[in-house]
């Protein structure tokens, strides 16, 4: 009885509308708009950050309310936040190799 | 004697109880999840390491990555981009459609993210036969008038866009696998995990298209 009251509020917290997600599209949608348009105009070396600080911001919401982290008990934020610093480590040190090598 | 009938009785008992939990307790959704996260992972540095090595050849070829990538169709893979966004929505309705126990409209969002995977492929499979029938493709005729920097741009071009194909084609596997599952009653409104295991491979799979859209397509 105390097991089936508890899922119940599980599946609550945990069930939303259609609204949320088509909203959530909509604005995955017009962030694509965004960088397609902006990657038209020139801004030099900015064009870079620019197209990867977008997708990043797309990712967010896709990890957030599509694939339900937002919503999830905290440890699935510790995974990811392990897993980012593993990646960028690799990246920091990829990168101090290829700067400071003499070609 | 009749000690020895109680004790046979008794592990009887016992067999039926492990039989009953077998059957109706022995679910662990949470841990579930988390394999399928950990998997994700290594998903991520597996492209993560092909992001790298895209990375420190544009450190190198700055120059030779813009004049290559001009030769890339930016309206296929923006239709793609929408292809894959609208089809990862889909997969998320789908599970809401599940909880609300409405399995004919949770098949129907499948249905259409099963449609938009195929869409994404025909739409690839265009996009390669044409630079294929340009001369474009490893060791191609057109590759031999290119820079060093160009050759390395479409390298990586189709191995990381080829690798991220046979992900999508390996999530619609998955997730028809769950869509027979939902239709004979295995996967419910109240036991979904799987679809939802399904959901997060074909989000990552989106996500990675996400990167390797601006990465490639829109570079001038």
């Amino acid at each position: 009885m105390d097991i089936d009251t508890h899922k119940a509020e599980e599946h609550e917290a945990h069930a939303h509308g259609y609204g949320i997600y088509v909203l959530v599209f909509f604005g995955l949608l017009a962030l694509t708009a965004v960088t397609v348009s902006v990657a038209g105009i020139n801004l030099g070396s900015l064009t870079l950050t620019v197209a990867l600080v977008i997708a990043t911001i797309k990712t967010c919401l896709v990890a957030n309310y599509f694939m339900h982290v937002k919503f999830d008990t905290p440890i699935f934020k510790v995974f990811i936040a392990v897993c980012i610093v593993i990646f960028a480590t690799m990246i920091g040190l990829t990168f101090f190799d290829l700067i400071f090598r003499t070609p | 004697m009749s000690q020895n009938s109680e004790v046979v009785v008794h592990q009887e008992h016992v067999h039926e109880a492990h039989a009953h939990v077998g059957e109706h307790v022995h679910r662990d959704d949470m841990g579930s999840k988390m394999g399928m996260w950990l998997f994700l992972f290594t998903e991520v540095l597996l492209f993560g390491g092909m992001f790298i090595l895209y990375a420190s050849y544009r450190f190198i070829y700055s120059d030779a990555y813009k004049v290559a990538a001009a030769e890339l169709d930016t309206y296929i893979g923006t239709i793609n981009t929408i292809i894959l966004l609208a089809s990862s929505c889909a997969v998320v309705l789908g599970i809401v459609a599940l909880q609300r126990k409405n399995k004919g409209l949770c098949l129907g969002f499948l249905w259409f993210t099963q449609a938009c995977g195929a869409a994404f492929m025909v739409n690839k499979y265009f996009e390669w036969t044409h630079k294929i029938h340009l001369g474009i493709y490893p060791k191609g005729p057109a590759l031999a008038d290119m820079s060093e920097g160009e050759v390395v741009f479409f390298g990586l071009y189709y191995v990381m866009t080829g690798l991220h194909g046979l992900h999508i084609i390996v999530g619609m596997i998955f997730i028809g696998t769950i869509m027979v599952m939902i239709q004979k009653n295995k996967i419910t409104h109240d036991n979904y995990q799987k679809l939802e295991n399904a959901g997060l491979y074909w989000h990552l799979v989106d996500v990675i298209w996400i990167f390797l859209f601006p990465l490639f397509y829109l570079i001038h």
